[in-house]
């Protein structure tokens, strides 16, 4: 048991961490692949200095993301061995996959970029940075169509014989709904993340009145990529939400701390109550809104926790089948809050941006627009963690139990040890990397360009390096 | 030929593509001190390999990738059994790959200075660890009935396993000594020149004294041809380092590492983690393997993705194929040091 929860929380603590820096790395790299564009096509050096001032955070946030990246795919064969064993023949394909058509990709391309400045055409050099980012968006495509395979196994068999779960249409996998549904969510989140970020920055800069000739079509560009990428997040989040009930009922219901099935159901936007739901003290609640939410009517019905895990029990034979409630209960709030609010913070800086605003902007907005930096990683983190613990106690949902999965062969002080080294080692890097975003996020762009001499015969130092 | 085999190859060549590439930007990283005798030579060296080390670590994460998908169970009790072994590589890739990116974000030499270690460390431990963790594959480890690992960390630490590990750590520092005098000119190409005299010494050595034990222990009566080409090209090499033919030198330090990489593999086949309990519990490629169905997609896949992988690296490669100097390295980019009241950029 006590090698379950140490592994349970290793993987929590990496992934969450992990995905600190992977939104922002996919979001920013688009949109600084945008910026290089725009500068390729007008030749204005605002958005030269835009693509080197954003890219340079992008390079700072994509190192951290592609050395937590590696702990990733090592650690299912490390700590979680039996699952490794269990569901190999299907979880691996994806896996290899996503390192043979985006890593590749991305950290090939990415080195031609930053090194690339002064022996590529400009085209080529700007090819380079798209090719990285499509890298990235499809790096997160293949692994959340394995993730997805977890909350919802299709194209797949279990072969008892062999005592593994098999593949028998890829197809299906790829394709499987949750996979589309959890990438379409993802991506528009990372773009979120992104635009929250650029948002915060240049907000920072223009409350002090600095280089707004590059901060101000920053903001612009942020607001605007919030304000998209926050109504696709609810849009594919309505879309999950459904698929969600069709698929894990259980979740559903666990994120809603609903006890017994009713209909309509109403979504509480905030409750006390004892946790094993039996009284509630107090709560604020919308009526109807989680049957629209579940089922797409205001009048379905969603079954709950108590009703769900008989049905459990009839299907898998007695055991816990209902995952922690609170913890359930409050990500799931939290995800939907926080991305609400950033969202809305885009939707207020859009109208006091417009181009017909009489007024200038006003100074608590930037301070707004630089607080706003939490709502999108919390909001992320928040999301994975209900998604992640919503499918307990499955590791595969309805085949293979997460307690089933861990390493039989290590032991406890091992598992320990890699907790404890790999959460110092990430606390240590996460102070160092805060220290240099931050630097860098201060110093701004680099000035405008002057007249370069080129023309000189002797040696010329490479425009980039270490 | 079994698509098992098939696969069989194709993880033996991520391997051998892993450790070609991977193998010389460890060597730069360890013998940064040697060769970077001031800050501008050791960033000399540190941009030999910047725009690629990043693509020769991905093969790494492919290769574990493909033994997933390939050989779930192979992968299940390899990463499981040596836990800690691999728990020290992933700290040091980990310190390393920030280290390179960082170091130079921070114009002050203690910074750099501290970073530097990151990357000495970090390319010297996974250099002798892979070795290490190699020869314990070739040789077998103790697995129950379940193909569970049932040794410790002492167990990984054979004389077999550590002269592994020293085989590996010299070849390495070989082949990023080689690298580096191919790709650079000035005191560090030098400098390197001289350092891969000598480690073309311990390589001979511990190489070839690796090699001939693992050929009488392990070997299949064919590896004598590998293990021969091995130490034919490491002196070869060594020869023509010695005549600053710098890129024959690199090319037969590859040819050295493939060399080994196939006596290592031809050793191990048909098993893929040999039982050293009992024969019967050993994994092979037939009882670690995937379904055929899961084989072949991923057949397809590689079949029709590697050639272009392998196309653009390689332009990655003769777009920075120019030899670099002191006069190339423009001035420090970083920030300076401390915070002080003034926050405009010092460039």
């Amino acid at each position: 048991m006590m090698n379950l929860d140490l592994a349970r929380w290793q993987f929590a603590i990496v992934t969450v961490y992990h995905f600190l820096f992977v939104p922002l790395t996919i979001g920013l790299s688009v949109l600084v692949a945008g910026m290089q564009t725009a500068w390729y096509r007008t030749d204005d050096d605002r958005y030269l200095r835009m693509t080197k001032f954003w890219g340079k955070l992008l390079l700072i946030n994509f190192a951290m993301g592609v050395v937590t990246g590696i702990v990733q795919e090592f650690q299912f064969g490390m700590n979680w061995s039996d699952y490794s064993r269990y569901v190999g023949d299907i979880f691996g394909a994806p896996l290899a996959i996503e390192g043979l058509l985006a890593f590749f990709l991305e950290s090939t391309f990415l080195g031609l970029w930053i090194f690339g400045w002064d022996r590529l055409s400009k085209g080529l050099h700007l090819a380079c940075i798209w090719l990285a980012a499509i890298g990235t968006v499809l790096s997160a495509y293949f692994i959340l169509a394995a993730n997805s395979w977890m909350q919802h196994p299709v194209g797949s068999i279990v072969n008892d014989e062999r005592g593994r779960a098999e593949l028998v249409d890829f197809g299906a996998v790829l394709t499987n709904s949750t996979a589309v549904g959890a990438f379409l969510h993802t991506i528009t989140a990372c773009f979120v993340t992104a635009g929250m970020f650029v948002l915060a920055v240049s907000a920072w800069h223009l409350a002090r009145d600095r280089h707004t000739e590059v901060f101000r079509p920053s903001m612009r560009l942020a607001l605007v990529t919030v304000l998209i990428a926050s109504l696709g997040v609810v849009v594919t989040g309505d879309l999950q939400a459904r698929l969600m009930t069709e698929q894990q009922p259980m979740k559903m219901a666990a994120a809603e701390a609903l006890y017994d099935t009713v209909a309509p159901a109403s979504f509480s936007l905030f409750t006390v109550g004892s946790l094993d739901g039996s009284q509630e003290l107090f709560s604020v609640r919308v009526p109807r809104i989680l049957s629209f939410m579940a089922t797409g009517s205001f009048d379905g019905e969603v079954e709950g926790i108590n009703q769900l895990q008989a049905a459990a029990e009839q299907t898998y034979g007695p055991g816990d089948y209902t995952p922690n409630i609170p913890a359930t209960y409050w990500t799931f709030r939290l995800m939907i809050g926080f991305g609400l609010l950033a969202g809305l913070i885009s939707v207020v800086g859009l109208w006091l941006t417009r181009r017909r605003a009489r007024r200038p902007v006003p100074r608590w907005f930037y301070t707004v627009g630089v607080a706003g930096l939490v709502l999108p990683f919390a909001a992320n983190s928040a999301g994975w963690i209900f998604t992640e613990m919503g499918r307990q106690p499955w590791a595969v949902y309805g085949v293979l139990r997460t307690a089933d999965g861990v390493s039989p062969s290590v032991t406890t002080p091992m598992v320990l040890t890699s907790l404890i080294v790999l959460t110092l080692l990430y606390g240590a890097l996460a102070v160092v990397d805060g220290y240099l975003m931050i630097r860098y996020a201060k110093a701004g762009p680099p000035p405008a360009a002057t007249a370069t001499p080129t023309d000189t015969d002797g040696p010329r130092p490479l425009a980039v390096a270490y | 030929m079994a698509l098992t085999d098939i696969w069989f190859l194709l993880i033996a060549v991520l391997w051998t593509g892993y450790f070609v590439l991977e193998g010389f930007d460890f060597g730069v990283g360890m013998l940064l001190p040697f060769v970077g005798r001031t800050e501008k030579d050791r960033r000399v060296a540190i941009n030999t390999i910047g725009p690629v080390w990043d693509g020769n670590e991905v093969w790494l994460l492919v290769a574990g990738g493909a033994t997933f998908a390939a050989f779930p169970e192979w992968y299940a009790s390899l990463f499981s059994g040596f836990f800690l072994a691999l728990l020290l590589i992933l700290v040091a890739l980990i310190v390393r790959g920030v280290a390179f990116e960082f170091r130079g974000k921070i114009d002050s030499d203690r910074w750099r200075r501290n970073w530097d270690i990151g990357i000495v460390v970090g390319s010297t431990v996974p250099a002798l660890l892979w070795g290490v963790a190699f020869a314990n594959i070739v040789a077998g480890v103790p697995l129950d009935a379940d193909h569970e690992f049932t040794g410790s960390l002492l167990t990984l630490l054979n004389p077999y396993a550590l002269l592994g590990g020293l085989a590996t750590l010299s070849l390495f520092a070989l082949h990023g000594a080689v690298f580096l005098s191919l790709k650079t000119h000035g005191d560090v190409r030098t400098r390197s020149r001289a350092l891969a005299q000598r480690a073309g010494l311990a390589s001979v050595v511990l190489g070839g004294g690796f090699l001939v034990w693992t050929f009488l222990a392990h070997g299949p009566f064919w590896t004598v041809v590998p293990v021969l080409v091995a130490a034919a090209a490491l002196i070869g090499a060594v020869l023509a380092n010695a005549r600053a033919r710098e890129g024959w030198a690199f090319l037969l330090t590859a040819t050295a590492i493939v060399a080994v990489t196939v006596t290592l593999f031809g050793s191990l086949y048909p098993d893929v983690l040999p039982s050293s309990t009992d024969p019967a519990f050993s994994l092979n490629t037939t009882n670690a393997a995937s379904t055929p169905y899961t084989l072949q997609i991923m057949t397809w896949v590689a079949v029709v993705f590697t050639p272009v992988v392998l196309a653009y690296q390689s332009w990655t490669f003769w777009v920075f194929r120019r030899r670099i100097g002191a006069a190339d390295i423009p001035a420090a980019s970083g920030l300076p040091a401390r915070n002080g009241r003034k926050d405009e950029p010092v460039r």
